[in-house]
């Protein structure tokens, strides 16, 4: 098996073969159920207030891949969405953009077109998404596709099957590949936790994907239940930590779908602060994969600093 | 960087009022004792004046007990206890802020363990011993078995609406009456317990609670008319109260201290094991007589367990304990801090590896920044003793038969903790240490339903479950 970057010996040993990745696999630590859930839960009880709740609020707009990713997209759906992203709140210049715009590989022109020079990325989904049922082909040319209609971030998925049936070496050859199909653009790997269902299949998973390059892990698709959910992020955000302070490069992480309000995203943020650390605190190492997210968020900032709530029909549907 | 703005809960909650009363024989009733002002440890003002007892406060309230015991309550059917009992169980809920915030500001620990688990499982082992009130005949002591009469209870002050709860609840599902003495340093809780107490109708006598030092202890525990002795509190004083009891007749529960071994292996889940350590001897600021102030870590797995411990103790965040984000808050007295200063520089003298949190400590009232000793050996002080604060003292082993070695080498054995994925060497352990409670993969988690208790120089009886009311019938 080719590693995609040089990795520090001990885990150069890893990938070497199908063999030695399982060893690895199976050796990292278990996560014990009850004891990450009631981390979880415990750090869910920060107060963020005044200041520090209307700095979260900014940071969390600028982590936001708003994201469109329906049977019923249109051009003219994602043009909007763009335009959302660019000025999310039109009447507060101030307000940060948003990190990225997410939608499938067909409608990533439209979004390019829309956000040449502001910056924002461009992300599309590719590999078969969501199920990643289909030929290693198919998934690379989906990826090829994507980049050459001017994706700067690729959203993939892991054959969940094949991890599940216990052929890791298969999941990670398939990551590489499609890395290198990426380019310069980025890649993000959706693990679909939901499928994965156990906290050790989720921790197993992210060191594969990271082993095999990813530059971001992401939770969820946001098709499967349950999709984003604090303790998952806890042990991938233990993932990037640990990866951290064994090679020294940092990865990102991207909780998705089912995070809809700004009490949420703060959690979220708090967890990013206190497990993986304060570095993470930025849109190029945590992301929020949502659509319903930033309008809330939106509502929240006009609350902190109006003092009062002034409700849905002041933020744009877009 | 993100700095989390203050966000303290409003001291006003408290209701704190500056004179608090005794309360006997369903009366709040000035002492003849010396009255005592109880301070906020994080601030060193003074919070309120209570009344004290006198040896003939401490006569009439067993008096009272006595009268109630014998005209109402032992007369009365489980049912119509349980009533009671449910009521104050709701009572607390119902006040459930006020109490925590008072609680936080009398002793000093962060709100959100009195929010989160001092007043719940306070009201918890009400609910829980209503439940026994009308079914102690299924309990497993006979069809029909008797109270003992007055219980005299006397509490520390780590845990002060709790332990009055664990004291309490048992005590009168089963038909006792009841005179309990809080600590001196923390009495304001089970002050508001006993107007919730009022509230709630008991019938006078059947709980009195009467503040005051360790004299006012020993004149109830010695008290000719007291049925039966409950005392959680130092080995020193434990040991005391056994030799006056003895011969009296009198039945006795202790629960003393501790020096619990956390004991990690290879295979364990590490960063819920690290949560485990963190929670087991920085929760309540190590107030805990269960604390797991000794860990045991299997020397493959040392260095890397102690770095991320490390890593996670750096981010505890210590200070205000009305502020919600506090993780651990201040030192409950001058005396305690003394104390725990004294045997960390006794830890430094004997050779072992000091480190301590880098967190900010605010400048007034007592605090002690999260301390982690490495290179610990049993023959130290700070192995052996109990520190009784945020003091961790960290041990390696080689194999499991070493670690129950080392990990039975005390005289405690109130509790133990095991870190390990594989459930065979869970129970392996669990059999061979001699600590009341052993917790597999958690640390500190107390239940209503779980008998709680120790050995050797941790005390005996046990508080809570079925087996805990064994203690208040006479059986």
């Amino acid at each position: 098996m080719a590693a995609p970057t040089t990795l520090p010996s001990a885990l150069a040993d890893a990938v070497r073969d199908e063999s030695s990745l399982r060893r690895f696999l199976h050796g990292l630590p278990g996560v014990d159920q009850v004891g990450v859930e009631q981390r979880a839960a415990g750090l869910g009880t920060r107060s963020i207030k005044k200041a520090s709740k209307l700095h979260a609020i900014d940071l969390a707009i600028s982590m936001v891949d708003l994201t469109t990713l329906e049977g019923a997209d249109t051009h003219g759906k994602v043009r909007s969405l763009a335009a959302k992203a660019k000025r999310p709140d039109p009447e507060r210049p101030d307000v940060p953009k948003v990190a990225a715009v997410c939608v499938y590989p067909d409608m990533v022109r439209t979004a390019a077109d829309e956000l040449q020079g502001t910056g924002i990325n461009i992300a599309s989904v590719a590999t078969a998404f969501p199920s990643g049922r289909s030929t290693m082909d198919i998934k690379l040319a989906d990826t090829r596709f994507a980049v050459e209609q001017g994706a700067t971030e690729v959203d993939m998925v892991i054959d969940r099957g094949a991890f599940l049936s216990g052929r890791y070496g298969e999941v990670f050859e398939e990551i590489v590949k499609v890395k290198q199909a990426c380019g310069d653009a980025h890649l993000k790997v959706i693990l679909e936790t939901g499928e994965l269902v156990t906290y050790d299949n989720v921790r197993r998973a992210s060191w594969l994907a990271l082993l095999a390059g990813g530059d971001f892990i992401k939770t969820s698709t946001g098709k499967v239940q349950p999709a984003a959910t604090l303790p998952v992020t806890h042990v991938m955000l233990q993932a990037v930590r640990d990866w951290k302070n064994q090679t020294g490069e940092l990865r990102g992480v991207k909780p998705a779908g089912g995070i809809r309000t700004t009490k949420d995203a703060i959690k979220y943020l708090v967890a990013v602060h206190e497990v993986a650390g304060p570095e993470w605190l930025d849109p190029h190492l945590f992301r929020f994969g949502a659509s319903t997210l930033l309008n809330d968020l939106l509502m929240q900032r006009r609350t902190q600093l109006d003092g009062h709530y002034s409700g849905p029909d002041y933020v744009t549907v877009d | 960087m993100w700095e989390y703005a203050p966000a303290p809960e409003s001291r006003d909650i408290a209701n704190l009022k500056p004179n608090y009363r005794m309360f006997v024989d369903g009366k709040f009733v000035e002492g003849s004792g010396e009255p005592l002002k109880t301070i906020n440890p994080a601030t060193e003002e003074v919070l309120a004046e209570v009344s004290t007892a006198s040896a003939s406060d401490v006569d009439t309230a067993v008096k009272a007990a006595r009268r109630a015991y014998d005209r109402v309550w032992s007369k009365m059917p489980g049912s119509e206890r349980a009533k009671y009992i449910y009521r104050i169980a709701r009572q607390i809920q119902e006040r459930a802020r006020e109490l925590a915030v008072l609680e936080s500001l009398d002793n000093g620990k962060p709100i959100k363990e009195s929010r989160d688990v001092d007043v719940p499982t306070a009201a918890a082992h009400f609910f829980y011993h209503a439940g026994w009130a009308d079914k102690l005949g299924y309990a497993g002591y006979g069809p029909d078995p008797k109270p003992l009469g007055v219980a005299g209870q006397v509490i520390p002050w780590n845990f002060p609406l709790l332990m009055a709860a664990w004291k309490i609840a048992p005590a009168l599902a089963c038909g006792n009456t009841v005179v309990l003495k809080p600590a001196e340093t923390t009495p304001l809780t089970a002050l508001v317990l006993a107007e919730i107490i009022q509230q709630c109708d008991l019938p006078p006598g059947v709980v009195n609670i009467i503040p005051g030092a360790g004299d006012v202890g020993a004149a109830i525990t010695e008290h000719g008319d007291v049925n039966k002795v409950a005392f959680t509190g130092s080995t020193e004083v434990g040991k005391i109260i056994q030799g006056k009891l003895a011969g009296t007749g009198k039945k006795l529960t202790l629960e003393l201290g501790g020096k619990a071994a956390n004991v990690v292996f290879d295979d364990a889940p590490l960063d819920q094991a690290v949560e485990g350590i963190v929670n087991g001897i920085f929760f309540n600021q190590g107030h805990v007589c269960c604390a797991g102030s000794r860990l045991l870590v299997q020397e493959s797995i040392a260095d890397e367990l102690l770095a991320k411990l490390q890593t996670r103790i750096n981010t505890l965040r210590v200070g205000d304990p009305l502020d919600k984000n506090t993780d651990v808050g201040a030192i409950n007295s001058r005396e305690q801090l003394v104390k725990i200063k004294e045997l960390t520089e006794s830890g430094e003298a004997e050779g072992a590896q000091r480190w301590t949190s880098s967190c900010p400590l605010p400048d007034k009232g007592f605090f002690f920044a999260p301390t982690v000793f490495s290179n610990v050996s049993q023959a130290m002080r700070i192995a052996r003793e109990e520190i009784f604060g945020p003091v961790l003292s960290v041990l390696t082993f080689r194999t499991p038969e070493e670690a129950v070695a080392k990990a039975n080498n005390t005289p405690y054995g109130l509790s133990a903790g095991v870190w390990t994925e594989k459930g065979s060497r869970i129970l392996w352990m669990a059999q061979r240490m001699r600590a009341g409670v052993v917790w597999s993969n958690t640390f500190n988690r107390f239940d209503p339903a779980a008998p709680f208790g120790g050995y050797q120089e941790s005390g005996f009886g046990r508080e809570g479950g079925r087996t805990g009311l064994e203690a208040y019938l006479d059986v």
